[in-house]
């Protein structure tokens, strides 16, 4: 077990927008089977942190392991870079984001949507690529929907078309960026439920949400962000059930 | 000036003479853009209203004229005025015959008339994205069809109808420059001779580019202008 | 029968020109569009600053003077060229400048000004979030543009690219003031020859109109391809 490289680990990150500082070090690391959540108010910075593991953002300092392998940077006149986007291309294929806003690609049916990588980055032959994608699509229960086109689908079905697809990359680590912030409260079950079932396999996620509830009954560790920082972190038991910062204690506070 | 004295002696070109060309060609093409627009603009109207209307027999006509000045080149639009307005019968003893004679007018006729058919559709647009909720309330305190045309349909249209229609005005400038081609001497035409007279196409044909590009811009500016002054009511409320 | 006093063989030749030159024209327009819509979006500002000089003066200047500006001017540098050579080298070659050529690069150029500035449009009209999706895939960048951005970019681009193409046909009527013996050249000498004006020009204008009706259905048709998936639009 200790020779497997961890399949994603970040340390130290740093980015600035102008002249706010949204994240001001932070670092995480997810072994294989974590189910890692990063909570927190809008605004503390969770969701760049997460765009920052995959490289759409550039963190302006921090490293990046992905399954041991560090990703090289350059200082350009833009800020800091990477060093060689090929390598970039090859870091993220092992990384499968689900956005919050679905971004299915609106010219491709559902089935297009999920082959497309597999295919072209993967470079899988299409046959193979075609049936992995069926079984995909049964296992979120989107069989019939297969060759529907974005538009003609409930957010919620879109959502869970968007994790098929994530799914067919094969990920070391799935990214989740506020999977059901999108949807209406009658959706967002069927996309919790979908994603409760990728975490008893053993799947590898991050995931930044406001669901509490799904943060408490799957997660391995929370992480609370506040103005770029974790302000606290650990076990759902610890950070969810017995806060002890006060900012914390008022953030996990019935609001009703 | 020393600068410009010692350029003017200094080149074979652009001596007073054809300066005094240029500025007579500008004029042409003045004249020639202003009145067709003008002509045209006063026809697009009741022609968009027609185009507008719920009866076939009034609007298929009017649709068919748009469509076919829209849809061939303003050019074959010019030589069919042009070399065909001899054969009306009678024509050439009326009082019109010596003004149709000249290049001039039959180009007038054929810009106008092109013009009018763009102006006509622009119009029509923006009749049809008046919204139902306004005529309703003018029919609900009693307005007429003729009054709400007038009072609530055009007004409005107009405003919305203003950016197509600066690019109209700017499409119609550079449409002009075919004027040259029946022997006119607008700008073009004077770029022309100009170029022909001392083989000198980039001298010739870059002044006329330059003087194009400033009006163009000044038509620009003049239509920005207007648009601030009159769709301010649409813009949202700072503050 | 309509009698064109022999000219009937001429005019098709003719028609056969025209029908050319505006779909190499298009072609070129597009590419040079394409460019300069990149160009425009690029983060270099050198090329910002020359695609937008190259639309701005385009769209200031009519066609015709353009065209008589790059055709002739073309011809007189070709021949500095040419003579140059000849001073030097001492080998005489004299080109003419192919009225066909020069009239495809000329409409080309001015329409890929037109181009450049229906694809930005269309460019930025794209949803960045299915961008990003692509970028999150581990799609290089060629990968998304050809199999992500420009399809998306095409259906936004679709009426803009149909209104330049009709425009682009009217203005090839402009080259045969330059020379070339396209069907207007053919039915304008036609008409002076046997002073018959409508009978020439009339059909002529009638296969404008008919260019321009078949265009437009085929447009409608590629419109629906390529909003497949965009829901009821």
């Amino acid at each position: 077990m200790a020779d497997t490289p961890i399949p994603l680990e970040v340390r130290n990150i740093k980015k600035r927008f102008g002249d706010t500082e949204v994240l001001k070090g932070l670092s995480l690391q997810a072994r294989k089977g974590d189910v890692i959540t990063l909570i927190g108010a809008s605004g503390s910075g969770k969701s760049t942190f997460l765009r920052c593991m995959n490289l759409l953002e550039q963190p302006d300092d921090g490293d990046l392991i992905v399954h041991g392998e560090a990703v090289q940077f350059k200082q350009t006149r833009h800020g800091r870079e990477p060093a060689d986007w090929k390598q970039v291309v090859r870091m993220r294929a092992k990384l499968s984001m689900v956005f919050q806003s679905f971004n299915l690609w609106a010219h491709m049916t559902l089935l297009e949507n999920v082959i497309e990588a597999p295919i072209h980055v993967l470079g899988k032959p299409k046959k193979e690529a075609i049936e992995q994608g069926r079984a995909l699509l049964e296992r979120v229960g989107l069989t019939a929907r297969a060759d529907a086109y974005p538009a003609q689908m409930s957010g919620g079905q879109q959502q869970r078309g968007a994790i098929a697809r994530a799914l067919a990359m094969d990920p070391e680590v799935m990214l989740f960026d506020e999977p059901t912030s999108a949807l209406d409260p009658e959706l967002v079950g069927e996309v919790l439920k979908v994603m409760h079932g990728l975490a008893d396999e053993g799947r590898t996620m991050v995931v930044v949400t406001h669901e509490m509830g799904f943060a408490r009954d799957v997660s391995s560790q929370v992480i609370y962000l506040h103005q770029g920082l974790a302000e606290e972190a650990g076990p759902p038991q610890d950070v969810l059930v017995n806060p002890t910062s006060p900012r914390l204690k008022q953030f996990l506070a019935p609001k009703y | 000036m020393e600068w410009f004295n010692a350029l003017l002696a200094d080149n074979r070109i652009f001596t007073p003479n054809t300066i005094a060309f240029y500025w007579e060609g500008l004029v042409t093409t003045t004249q020639l853009v202003f009145l067709s627009l003008l002509v045209g603009l006063v026809l697009a109207v009741p022609l968009a209203i027609g185009r507008s209307s719920r009866h076939r027999w009034i609007s298929l006509p009017i649709y068919v004229y748009t469509y076919v000045f829209r849809g061939t080149p303003l050019l074959i639009q010019l030589y069919i005025i042009y070399y065909g307005v001899v054969f009306f019968d009678g024509i050439q003893e009326t009082f019109l015959w010596p003004m149709l004679r000249e290049a001039f007018y039959p180009a007038l006729i054929a810009f106008t008339l092109n013009t009018a058919a763009y102006t006509t559709e622009i119009f029509r647009g923006a009749i049809k994205a008046t919204s139902r909720g306004e005529i309703e309330a003018a029919r609900a305190y009693g307005m007429s069809p003729g009054l709400t045309m007038r009072r609530i349909i055009l007004p409005s249209a107009f405003r919305r109808a203003l950016p197509a229609y600066g690019n109209e005005v700017i499409f119609m400038l550079h449409a002009s420059a075919i004027a040259s081609v029946v022997t006119l001497m607008d700008l073009t035409g004077a770029a022309r001779f100009v170029y022909a007279r001392f083989y000198a196409p980039f001298e010739a044909f870059l002044f006329a580019a330059a003087i194009y590009l400033c009006l163009t811009f000044a038509i620009l500016f003049f239509f920005r202008w207007l648009e601030k002054r009159l769709l301010a009511h649409l813009r949202p409320q700072s503050g | 029968m309509l009698d064109l006093h022999g000219y009937g063989p001429r005019l098709l030749e003719g028609a056969g020109v025209t029908i050319q030159l505006a779909l190499l024209s298009l072609i070129l327009s597009i590419i040079l569009g394409l460019l300069t819509a990149s160009a425009k979006m690029s983060r270099s500002w050198l090329l910002h600053k020359v695609a937008t000089l190259y639309t701005t003066v385009i769209r200031g200047v009519p066609d015709l003077v353009l065209m008589m500006l790059l055709f002739f001017g073309g011809q007189m540098a070709l021949n500095v060229l040419t003579d140059m050579i000849y001073d030097r080298f001492g080998v005489d070659w004299y080109v003419n400048l192919n009225a066909f050529a020069a009239g495809v690069i000329t409409i080309g150029f001015i329409f890929g000004a037109y181009m450049g500035e229906t694809f930005r449009g269309a460019f930025m009209a794209v949803d960045h979030g299915q961008i990003e999706a692509g970028k999150a895939y581990g799609m290089s960048p060629w990968l998304v543009f050809r199999r992500i951005r420009f399809p998306l970019m095409m259906r936004h681009a679709l009426p803009g690219l149909s209104n330049n193409w009709m425009v682009l046909l009217k203005t090839t009527a402009l080259v045969s003031v330059i020379g070339l013996t396209d069907m207007v050249r053919v039915a304008a000498e036609a008409s002076r020859a046997t002073h018959e004006p409508f009978t020439f020009l009339l059909p002529v204008a009638a296969v404008y109109l008919l260019i321009a009706s078949l265009s437009e259905w085929l447009f409608v048709r590629l419109q629906k391809r390529y909003n497949v998936g965009f829901g009821e639009h």
